[in-house]
């Protein structure tokens, strides 16, 4: 019963996200938006000083946060397999989501770290102490102006560029679920696609 | 002839050196008291006025300010009716680079534009031995008035100068200055080399 609900939920909607990856991506979702709005707003120069160097610390003990989610995610897709694509896409579509997941994972792991090593090579050698508890160490970098810039540039470029690559994979999820009406965004969500019965996506998600 | 007045000589030199062993301080560099320095003084650009704030995992802020103005007035035969105004601009602060005094001078913390001057103004001396006092007195800044405390020790004294050197430790949380902590240390602890020039 439970694998042949399973087989029917695998041709029709693709198979289902399992709760571990549901949660992570959201979670990680939620905080990158967040880190790129908080970084964005501490850079600007017009905000109050005190509030700006709360941010900075807010910004770097939630930034960690993503880097531990992030690895965690990496390992999930090592260890759970990642469900089949939804049987609507195409050979394309298949290929440009599975590259941009990728890519998305990547810089979830590497935008962080960019960030650490900004923190690490600063000049102002201001302690990264994780939600005012932890005080995590330098990454072993030299501090110097020169590394300071370099890793600040680093860390800009890479977290707008996923915020780029996360608003076309946004739009992609958005375009399936309004204009092709499949799947995609339902099974992200935990929930069954339209039309489906909603015994199915339980039986289908809560595994 | 050399070795019949070796002993000799060592002998007159080891004479000389043992009253000096016995009392060292007044033989060797004598500390001035602080009752022969009466009189009052103006507190002159010479002086250090540096500042540390500590923190977590070792390292800190160090600072100094370069502009400050102040008077002490020494009284010879009651130490204890001694004053001391001290005036500091919190603009003239310096540290390791300029984003860290441009944060110092901000409404973070010591708000310069709002308020210039940090004040001190003695209520009481207590004398704690021939060249040392603590000095009490009324700190103000960011418009925040607290007593504070300093440790105070007489240096140097004669043509005129007096030289002291000042150590405290100001809470900054007392003045809303707080903004970093638990990062940076709540304490301020304060080291300056004072010279004042004789009116
Ligand atoms: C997914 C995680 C993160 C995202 C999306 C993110 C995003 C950003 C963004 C958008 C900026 C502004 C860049 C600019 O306009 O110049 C920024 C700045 C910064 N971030 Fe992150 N960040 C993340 C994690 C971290 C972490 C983990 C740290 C440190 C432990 C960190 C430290 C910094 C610092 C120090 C700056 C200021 C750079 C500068 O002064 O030039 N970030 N971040
Ligand atoms: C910074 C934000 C985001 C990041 C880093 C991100 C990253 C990812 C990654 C790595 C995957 C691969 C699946 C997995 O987790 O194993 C994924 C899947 C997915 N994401 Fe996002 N995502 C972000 C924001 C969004 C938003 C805002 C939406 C919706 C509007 C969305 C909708 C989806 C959907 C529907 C899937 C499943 C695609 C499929 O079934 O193959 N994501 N995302």
């Amino acid at each position: 019963m439970q694998r042949r609900r399973q087989a029917g939920y695998g041709t029709e909607y693709g198979t289902p996200y399992g709760t571990v990856a549901i949660c992570l991506h959201w979670l990680i979702a939620a905080l990158v938006l967040a880190l790129i709005g908080t970084g964005f707003a501490m850079r600007r120069t017009e905000i109050d000083p005190a509030l700006q160097f709360s941010l900075y610390q807010w910004h770097k003990s939630l930034g960690l946060t993503v880097l531990v989610l992030a690895a965690l995610r990496e390992i999930h897709w090592l260890v759970a397999r990642h469900p089949e694509p939804v049987a609507d896409l195409g050979p394309i579509e298949r290929q440009a989501s599975r590259t941009t997941h990728v890519v998305l994972a990547i810089l979830c792991f590497l935008v962080p770290l960019s960030g650490w090593a900004v923190a690490s090579t600063s000049t102002l050698a201001i302690p990264t102490l994780l939600f005012d508890v932890v005080l995590v160490p330098a990454l072993p970098l030299e501090r110097s102006a020169a590394g300071e810039t370099f890793w600040s540039l680093v860390h800009a470029w890479s977290a707008y560029l996923l915020l780029a690559l996360a608003a076309l994979h946004a739009a992609a999820a958005l375009h399936h679920h309004f204009i092709r009406r499949n799947a995609v965004l339902l099974r992200m969500l935990g929930r069954p696609a339209a039309g489906g019965s909603s015994g199915r996506a339980r039986g289908g998600t809560r595994r | 002839m050399r070795y019949r007045t070796g002993p000799m000589v060592a002998l007159a030199a080891l004479l000389c050196i043992i009253p000096a062993l016995l009392c060292p301080v007044p033989a060797l560099a004598r500390t001035p008291a602080l009752s022969e320095a009466a009189g009052t003084y103006d507190i002159s650009g010479a002086s250090q006025i540096r500042f540390s704030v500590d923190q977590i995992g070792g390292g800190g802020i160090r600072g100094r300010f370069a502009k400050f103005s102040g008077a002490v007035r020494i009284d010879g035969r009651k130490i204890g009716a001694s004053t001391v105004s001290f005036t500091i601009y919190p603009q003239s602060v310096s540290a390791a680079e300029e984003r860290i005094e441009n944060f110092l001078r901000s409404s973070a913390v010591f708000d310069a534009a709002a308020y210039p001057t940090v004040t001190f103004r003695s209520t009481a001396v207590r004398q704690t031995g021939a060249d040392a006092v603590i000095v009490d007195g009324m700190l103000t800044a960011r418009g925040i008035t607290h007593r504070e405390q300093f440790a105070v020790r007489l240096q140097k004294l004669g043509g005129g100068t007096i030289a002291f050197n000042v150590t405290g430790n100001v809470y900054r949380s007392r003045y809303r200055m707080d903004v970093g902590t638990p990062i940076y240390l709540n304490v301020v602890k304060f080291d300056m080399d004072i010279r004042a020039v004789r009116r």
